[in-house]
């Protein structure tokens, strides 16, 4: 697909890709303008940014969230400029797992990463990131899985075959043109793909210990602290057009883990009439509106089920792009239920945003599971026999 | 059933009215409205409820824009490029309606970064956005009273000023309370539908059973003050493909008690691309 997305004046420019379709033979629903979000360089210019591609819907440029399964689910990825906001299992088992393939792909592309955390530092997240798996590993694992399993569980593995277009890739530093790759999560990720790549790191602890006067706002100290380290990368670095030297544009990728937690300073997860019970959703506001005016894409874990108050949870669902939540079978009845001993547990897909349409890729598909088999985590949809039993039981 | 063409349905509910150029004619159908003939001094409820309403949002930006209003848009939710794509499907261009001084458009996500990381010397819209504890918001509405009232300087007269809000729970949301956002809401009525003879029309979530009692208020107050009230809900019985919701509309005279109740009718639509169309209950052309 010769599709390149340009980064455009936002104002609804009228600049067409004429030249480049006529060349390359994009067929009609491929629409003309300037579609990408973000800045405003002052005029078209065709960049191709890599691990992008444009939206098949509406030319909205996306990222990968590192988990081709997801990515479908989502309608192709994930948008930049928009903020994925993943809800954390009970024991925080599983969802640290996306979070981490959200940052792997961004290494695997080159993209530049912030990663902010309460608990963990930096550093240690992502020496813990999950290796890439090459090319015919890959290939291997999937033939293997593709005898046992089901005809309805069979094309959506096929769908994502697709991706497997590009050149194999390269022991070493791995240059990769795909979109979306697979990680085998007992494996660490190379140390040298880590050190060769650009991350920021925010951890709490440390940033809190200087004593710098935060100008006082209804926001805690550590979520105004996060806000002006954010918008500080980014104009510092140019992801929001403000440095127009720059040669080669590229992607921030944020990731923000766990946030609401008491951690932070927030007693949003500690009682239902909290004082501060506006800095979350204020916080998720500014962080939006930085992120709509730079080319970057954000996910946030959070622990809603600490969250007593619903209103809150609706508030920041409201507030967010995407909403992905994730439910393990793990110390529920489920976990010895032997209608599920295939799964780990449920993944819902609570929101997709409307962007630039009146419509969304909403999947027809709503009971979906996943399970982390053999180094994967892949998402199935629950066979029609499995749902008519939960529901029974 | 099958073969019965939707418009005779329509034509026996309103009375023929003829297909206009504008997108959503079937919404126009259904609220017996053009902008020819759009009406003064009114104000709309939007409210969606474990849905998404905001075409409705669209829809009456292009109305206003097409019936030669000035239209004074606080847009809080979403960039300025997505409001004005989606115009464009229907048929509206918001950046020439803003050149020629038609549209004015407060971009809530660009100008809060503004106001946020910097301090500004004149008193910004969002102000309340630095403030420590809940203030009000004067400052918004002074933004568009001084948008919407008309320059003495004999420039191109519109048809009448229109106040649209994308949406007002999310000033929940930044720490402004119930009674605040109403207050704004009382100001920005005087002013804009008695004093200047427009419209307003905002949008609000219901949450449902979220137990979110500060919107609950908001919904409530704001339904009293109502002449039209537009609520989508999402389907019981859950995720259709070829339903997308239910629209109810209620027409009101929240100032005269009248013993006749209100007029409200109850339709199921589904969203296209650059179109909603419009069925009765369980007429989907889908299952017809």
């Amino acid at each position: 697909m010769a599709a390149v997305a340009t980064c455009g004046a936002g104002a609804g420019g009228t600049e067409s890709m004429a030249a480049a379709t006529s060349k390359s033979n994009v067929t009609s629903f491929q629409r003309r303008g300037p579609r990408a979000r973000g800045t405003d360089s002052g005029g078209p210019r065709l960049v191709s940014i890599a691990g992008t591609r444009p939206s098949v819907r509406n030319g909205q440029l996306l990222v990968s969230t590192g988990l081709p399964a997801l990515d479908q689910l989502l309608g192709g990825g994930l948008a930049v400029g928009t903020v994925l906001l993943v809800e954390e299992d009970k024991y925080s088992i599983y969802s640290p797992l996306l979070f981490k393939y959200f940052l792997a792909e961004g290494i695997i592309n080159g993209h530049t990463l912030l990663v902010a955390s309460a608990k963990e530092d930096p550093a240690d997240i992502l020496q813990e990131l999950p290796a890439p798996l090459l090319d015919d590993s890959c290939k291997k694992e999937f033939d293997e899985d593709v005898c046992n399993k089901k005809p309805e569980s069979d094309i959506k593995m096929k769908i994502a075959w697709r991706y497997q277009l590009s050149p194999k890739m390269e022991v070493g530093p791995v240059t990769s043109s795909r979109f979306g790759h697979y990680y085998d999560v007992s494996k660490r990720i190379p140390r040298e793909l880590i050190e060769t790549s650009k991350w920021h790191g925010f951890f709490l602890p440390e940033k809190m210990s200087s004593a710098d006067k935060v100008e006082c706002c209804s926001l805690t100290p550590g979520y105004m602290k996060l806000l002006h380290f954010i918008q500080n990368i980014i104009y510092e670095e140019g992801f929001d057009g403000s440095n127009p030297q720059k040669k080669q544009r590229n992607i921030l990728r944020i990731g923000i883990q766990s946030l609401g937690l008491p951690l932070w300073g927030d007693d949003v997860c500690c009682s239902e009439n909290c004082d501060s019970s506006h800095s979350l959703s204020k916080f998720l506001y500014i962080l939006r509106g930085l992120l709509r005016t730079s080319l970057s894409a954000c996910i946030i874990t959070m622990p809603t089920h600490l969250i007593q108050n619903k209103a809150i949870i609706a508030r920041v669902t409201n507030l967010s792009d995407t909403v992905v939540a994730l439910e393990s079978f793990v110390g529920s009845e489920r976990e010895t239920n032997p209608l599920y001993k295939d799964y780990h547990g449920l993944i819902h897909i609570r929101q997709i945003p409307r962007l630039n349409n009146l419509i969304c890729d909403e999947s027809d598909v709503k009971d979906l599971a996943f399970k982390l088999k053999r180094k994967l985590f892949t998402i199935e949809k629950i066979s029609d026999a499995l749902k008519w039993w939960s529901r029974r039981s | 059933m099958k073969g019965m063409h939707l418009p005779d349905i329509r034509m026996l509910l309103q009375g023929a009215s003829p297909r206009s150029s504008e997108m959503f004619p079937e919404l126009n159908n259904l609220l017996n409205t053009t902008p020819d003939k759009a009406e003064q001094g009114k104000l709309t409820l939007l409210c969606d409820a474990r849905t998404d309403g905001s075409f409705l949002v669209h829809h009456f930006l292009s109305f206003y824009l097409k019936a030669n209003c000035k239209v004074c848009f606080v847009a809080l939710l979403q960039s300025f490029s997505h409001y004005n794509i989606v115009a464009q499907k229907l048929g509206v261009s918001l950046a020439a309606a803003r050149e020629r001084g038609q549209l004015v458009f407060l971009e809530g996500l660009k100008s809060s970064v503004d106001v946020f990381f910097q301090a500004q010397e004149d008193p910004h819209p969002l102000q309340f956005l630095r403030e420590a504890s809940a203030g009000n918001l004067q400052p918004l509405y002074e933004f568009v009273r001084e948008a919407l009232t008309p320059a003495d300087n004999g420039e191109a007269a519109w048809r009448c000023p229109v106040l649209l809000v994308d949406d007002l729970s999310v000033l929940l949301s930044l720490g402004m309370g119930a009674v605040a956002v109403l207050d704004f809401v009382h100001y920005c009525r005087a002013t804009v539908c008695c004093e200047l003879k427009g419209n307003m029309v905002a949008l609000v979530h219901d949450s449902g059973d979220a137990e979110d009692e500060e919107n609950n208020t908001l919904l409530i107050g704001l339904s009293h003050q109502s002449h039209l009230i537009l609520r989508t809900e999402g389907l019981a019985t859950g995720f259709c493909k070829d339903v997308h919701g239910q629209l109810r509309i209620l027409w009101r005279r929240p100032s005269q008690s009248t013993a006749r109740r209100d007029r409200s009718l109850t339709f199921q639509y589904k969203i296209q691309d650059k179109n909603v169309s419009f069925f009765a209950r369980g007429m989907s052309p889908a299952i017809l």
